[in-house]
């Protein structure tokens, strides 16, 4: 065997590289003897992040290659993905910083660390994965230690609540899924994606395979009607690992969707099948998820349902299983994540220095917190889609790709739910502007950490849309 | 020789404004002020050096090559091959702009030191006076139509903010609201002609005279290559063109879509200086100026009707500035017959002998009309600052408060004086020299086109003479007892010198005559002074002067008392600017608004939100009947996914 194949894979490395040095630090280094509190919070992660970041978008090999007999496949696509998921991981733990700083979290804050980098690994197998066994691992890995992370909590009831939850219907997708690839086994005898694209016959079996795949992948998104968990976990999950859950995660699962669909079935009876199942499931998703998101008032259930429905504006890029989709869905990833994470930034700084959650709670923040009140503003105005932000651009981009994809009356569809969500959004907004309070949040000054996390998120969210090489860069990439 | 910094004219002003607008708060007037102008400054020694290396550069083939140091594929449409860029263009007429823009608005903030010292607002007036020289200057540096529009709108946006500066006055917030609505409206032309140009040429770029072919000193309009695409399009781009010439009229306030510029007049006068005379109301010359080969060879038809339109503007503009009584509403109609002039003499240019070719010599117009921009800009700037420092002295607008200013105020009296003369047209000032270049083209279109600017001129002479015995000679006012006139300080009236040194030498100082370096073609364009139109036009002014000399120079004023008096109804209309204003309150108010807008506004009310309350009425009903979907238990919730899978498959396979 040639173990010099095992250097091309330079985001797994380099992230390995960068677990084990935190797994030491954090087994060594981590606590003071004297006091037994933490004396690494947030800069050795924050900075090995940053490292692993660059490191990764650095386009050194702008070439697709195969290593371990087609196990692991590299495409500039996947490697600019990963940068992304990176960039979002990146984020998560700048706004980390006050919540794992509480005495209760300190002494297990590397935990947090490992995990979430963990699960990024496994987004990595899962994205360059050649073969469904790799997939599936990959699969695991980002999910597994998810629900540890949701528990982190774990003496508060509704952490430990939304953990089980979670992996309960975690195990269940995935058996179902991997159901799936064992109709899928059985019809071709092989799990190498190339192999199960030529071998693939039309067959009702096939069908169910296919469904059962999807559903296993839209657990992972959230879409309708695999969605059921999101809210409770996402409300009793730590707020950070919320904001996790609903970008990076639910991102590389988008991005692996739309490339095994167009891989494995990208035209001919199998493609007219599970187009009818996205449409479907775009509907109800964007649909559903509006309907319940105007009735909440606890604001991190409230950002689950404007997830479900914004998942469901990301899988609108599929259909046609184009460049232009892919280009679309990708730009739409970058967004989503850069004003979502930027919304729960905010919404993680107001928890940790009030400790409230309720949308109620958010009215009159703008004249105590006006800086706060205006990224969250902006924040909210690119996730409904108002230009000049970079939210406009990423859906019209989807909109766009979906368009030309024939997908016109769900184009129509999905334009009138964007009338709803921006209601549901500007109800925040009237929140924080115009809603009177007694006893509005205290004034604050955020950490620098959070601060850090805000300038990226707001930068992203204005200058993407206005940037135009960003979308031309990925329009590059996706041709290759 | 590259031209790579001539993005820092760019971004400089923009940085400016930037600082200022931003750190409002924080920064002292003076800082702000020194900022503002430090910029500038900067950026007026890039660009005059710019223009010398430029027009000292050699030339190819005998004419100047059009440089393009940056262009940015900013949003491309793949499936149509259009794209919008945004970049600078280096060519003769940019080139010239730059100079006078970045030297006009240099001497602006330095006037407007002195001019608004201790205003509230003092650092948001700098900041925009940054931000609109910057979006002037990326307008006449465009690459392409979109960029253009997209810097067009935002000088709007700067002249309603200035025009609207002192925004606890009625009237500025009137007048900022009418001026920007009037553009727009405009403008919404603009861009109907852009788009419709785009479509059939698939193309917004103004690169068709590049590489064109040159022979015996005419040249082909449009490169060959280029007018294989526009071959297509010829049927519709008179339309498209007269189109855009909407838009351009609305900025360059030409009749009838003249009526914001004197109420423009409202703004600081420093503004009135810098966009309402100088810069910004010369964007429609300039856009009719850039798109001069398309006009010449596809549309000279059109071409001249704009002609005529310039014509009956200068003509409407310069009856009612010989009445009005407010210098600035003086000032104000005078820039619109000037900039009249402009139209008209692009307007009279003639394709050449052959057709499709634009000839240096059928081509006078278009030499003539940038030469009177850019001696206007001097002469007009003049003009506005100094009757800025009078307002300063004696606190009104009105000429029946002014009077004898001429002892207590010299530096303003001569300088005033010499830009008076020069708009006259009177030899040896700037404006002479290419008001006649303006003539000569009106007379070789036709005689009647010739003689009515001529006595078009002769009404500027009499106007601005008028103006200038109002304020300067006559009876003194009795308010100066109590409140005596002074010369302003040095620092306004340095730039009035300077910008009358210019005003006194623009028309003969420049090396090898301004024809040399800009011309239809591109190549040398010899002026040659027609004598018998010289002496013409130059014996009309003179009697035009020596008329207001008689009639408005003495303390009393008995024949314009008694001329107003015996024509008293046409004075009247005159004076109400022959109820211009009148008729589109008229048309807005009691026809669009009463018959048009009523009923839709009804219809919106009733039908269209009716229809989404309904809407969001059923959303919220639903919103509460599903809710049991979201029970909070595990084993309903697994349930629900396996339900929703079947459910799928049974889609799916049917």
């Amino acid at each position: 065997m040639d173990y010099s194949q095992f250097l091309y894979m330079r985001e797994e490395l380099v992230l390995i590289v960068a677990i084990v040095v935190l797994f030491l630090a954090d087994l060594f280094f981590c606590t003071d003897r004297k006091s037994g509190r933490g004396v690494y919070n947030t800069p050795l992660p924050a900075i090995l992040m940053g490292l692993v970041t660059i490191a990764n978008a650095v386009p050194c090999c702008m070439e697709s290659f195969e290593l371990f007999g087609g196990m692991y496949q590299h495409t500039p696509m996947m490697s600019l993905v990963k940068t992304v998921l990176n960039l979002g991981t990146l984020i998560v733990f700048l706004m980390s910083h006050k919540w794992l700083s509480r005495e209760e979290n300190l002494v297990k804050q590397g935990e947090f660390y490992l995990l979430v980098m963990f699960t990024l690994l496994g987004m990595y197998f899962m994205i360059s994965s050649g073969h469904f066994l790799m997939f599936f691992i990959g699969l695991e890995m980002a999910s597994i230690p998810v629900a540890a992370l949701v528990a982190y909590d774990k003496y508060r009831f509704t952490s430990a609540e939304a953990g089980a939850k979670f992996i309960l219907l975690a195990l269940f997708s995935s058996a179902l899924l991997l159901y799936g690839v064992s109709f899928l086994y059985g019809l071709t005898g092989t799990l190498y994606f190339e192999g199960l694209a030529t071998k693939m016959t039309f067959s009702y079996l096939g069908v169910g395979a296919l469904l059962l795949f999807i559903a296993g992948m839209g657990f992972k998104i959230s879409l309708v009607p695999f969605h059921l968990w999101t809210a409770d976990t996402y409300e009793g999950a730590p707020t950070t690992v919320t904001g996790y859950l609903s970008v990076v995660s639910k991102s590389s699962a988008a991005f692996v969707l739309f490339v095994l669909l167009a891989k494995l079935f990208p035209t001919g009876e199998y493609a007219a099948a599970w187009q009818t199942a996205l449409f479907w499931i775009v509907i109800a998703s964007i649909t559903i998820a509006n309907l319940f998101a105007l009735r909440q008032q606890n604001i991190k259930r409230f950002m689950a349902f404007s997830a479900i429905s914004q998942a469901g504006y990301i899988v609108l890029a599929i259909p046609g299983t184009t460049a232009q989709g892919m280009t679309a869905l990708v730009f739409y990833l970058l967004v989503y994540m850069a004003a979502n994470l930027g919304a729960f930034t905010v919404m993680t700084s107001v928890e940790q220095s009030s400790n409230q959650v309720t949308i109620d709670s958010y009215n009159g923040l703008y004249s105590t917190n006006p800086k706060l009140s205006f990224i969250m503003t902006l924040c909210l105005f690119s996730l409904a889609g108002i230009p000049p932000f970079a939210g406009f651009f990423s859906k019209f981009f989807v909109f766009m790709a979906a368009f030309n994809a024939g997908q016109h009356l769900l184009v129509f569809i999905a334009l009138v739910n964007t009338i709803i969500s921006l209601y549901y959004y500007l109800l925040i907004v009237k929140a924080m502007y115009i809603n009177k309070s007694d006893a509005p949040i205290a004034t604050f000054q955020s950490d620098a950490y959070s601060r850090l996390a805000l300038v990226l998120c707001t930068l992203g969210v204005v200058g993407l849309g206005i940037a135009s090489c960003v979308y031309n860069y990925i329009d590059a990439v996706s041709l290759l | 020789m590259d031209y790579q910094y001539t993005l820092l004219i760019i971004l400089l002003p923009l940085l400016s404004f930037l600082i200022i607008g931003l750190g409002e708060r924080w920064l002292s007037h003076k800082v702000a002020g020194l900022i503002g102008t430090t910029s500038l400054g900067i950026t007026a020694i890039l660009s005059a050096y710019t223009a010398i290396s430029y027009f000292t550069a050699d030339r190819v083939e005998g004419i100047y090559q059009t440089l393009v140091p940056y262009n940015f594929n900013w949003l491309p449409f793949h499936d149509m091959g259009l794209h919008f860029d945004m970049g600078i263009m280096l060519d003769p007429i940019s080139v010239m702009m730059l100079v006078i823009i970045t030297s006009v608005s240099l001497m602006v903030h330095i006037y407007s030191f002195g001019y608004m010292h201790g205003e509230r607002g003092f650092q948001r007036f700098y900041a925009f006076l940054s931000l609109f020289t910057m979006s002037m200057l990326g307008l006449v540096v465009a690459t392409n139509l979109f960029q253009m529009y997209m810097f067009w709108e935002l000088v709007g946006v700067c002249s309603y903010l200035l025009i609207g500066f002192y925004y606890t006055e009625k009237a500025a917030i009137a007048a900022s609201k009418k001026a920007f609505i009037v553009t727009r409206f405009a403008d919404l032309a603009f861009l109907i002609g852009i788009l419709v140009f785009g479509y059939y040429t698939q193309s917004f770029a103004f690169d068709f005279t590049q590489s064109a072919v040159y022979l015996n000193g005419a040249a082909p309009a449009v490169t060959v290559e280029y007018s294989k695409t526009l071959a297509g399009a010829a049927f519709i781009l008179p339309t498209a063109l007269f189109l855009m010439f909407i838009g351009g009229a609305g900025k360059s306030a030409m009749f009838p879509l003249h009526i914001w510029l004197p109420d423009a007049m409202e703004g600081p006068t420093p503004v009135s200086a810098l966009i309402h005379a100088a810069t910004m109301v010369v964007a429609g010359v300039i856009q009719v100026a850039r798109l001069f080969p398309l006009w010449v060879e596809y549309a000279p038809e059109t071409l001249h009707i704009v002609a005529w339109i310039g014509a009956a503007t200068a003509f409407y503009a310069a009856a009612v500035a010989c009445v009005q009584s407010d210098i600035k509403r003086v000032l104000a109609f005078s820039t619109i017959s000037q900039i009249a002039f402009m139209i008209v003499a692009l307007g009279v240019c003639m394709p050449g002998h052959e057709h499709g070719v634009i000839d240096n010599h059928a081509s006078l117009g278009y030499m003539a009309s940038l030469f009177h921009l850019f001696t206007h800009a001097m002469f007009k700037a003049t003009l506005f600052l100094g009757a800025g420092c009078i307002i300063h002295a004696v606190h009104s607008n009105e000429m029946s408060h002014m009077g004898g200013l001429r002892k207590y105020m010299p530096i303003t009296h001569i300088t005033f004086l010499i830009a008076t003369l020069a708009i006259a047209g009177i030899p040896p000032f700037s404006g002479f020299f290419s008001k006649d270049e303006i003539l000569a083209a009106a007379f070789h279109y036709s005689p009647i086109m010739g003689w009515v600017m001529t006595g078009i001129a002769a009404m500027t002479a009499f106007y601005m003479f008028r103006v200038y015995y109002g304020i300067f000679w006559g009876k003194e006012n009795e308010h100066y007892k109590e409140h005596t006139p002074h010369e302003q300080p040095l620092v306004m009236t340095l730039p009035l010198i300077f910008l009358t040194l210019f005003t006194f030498v623009g028309g003969w100082a420049i090396p090898g005559s301004f024809g040399s370096l800009i011309s239809a073609t591109g190549e040398a364009y010899h002026i040659h002074l027609d004598p018998q139109i010289a002496i013409t036009s130059v014996v009309i002014a003179v009697c035009a002067i020596a008329l207001a000399t008689w009639m408005y120079a003495r303390p009393t004023q008995p024949v314009a008392d008694r001329l107003q008096k015996n024509f008293s109804s046409l004075h009247t209309w005159a004076y109400h600017r022959f109820y211009i204003d009148e008729v589109y309150q008229f048309v807005t108010h009691r026809i669009i608004f009463a018959y048009v807008s009523r009923p839709i506004a009804w219809f919106d009310r009733h039908c269209v939100d009716g229809f989404f309350d309904f809407l969001a009425w059923g959303a919220n009903r639903l919103g509460y009947s599903i809710r049991g979907l979201q029970s909070g238990s595990v084993q309903r919730y697994a349930f629900v996914f396996f339900l929703g899978t079947l459910l799928l498959l049974i889609l799916m396979i049917l």
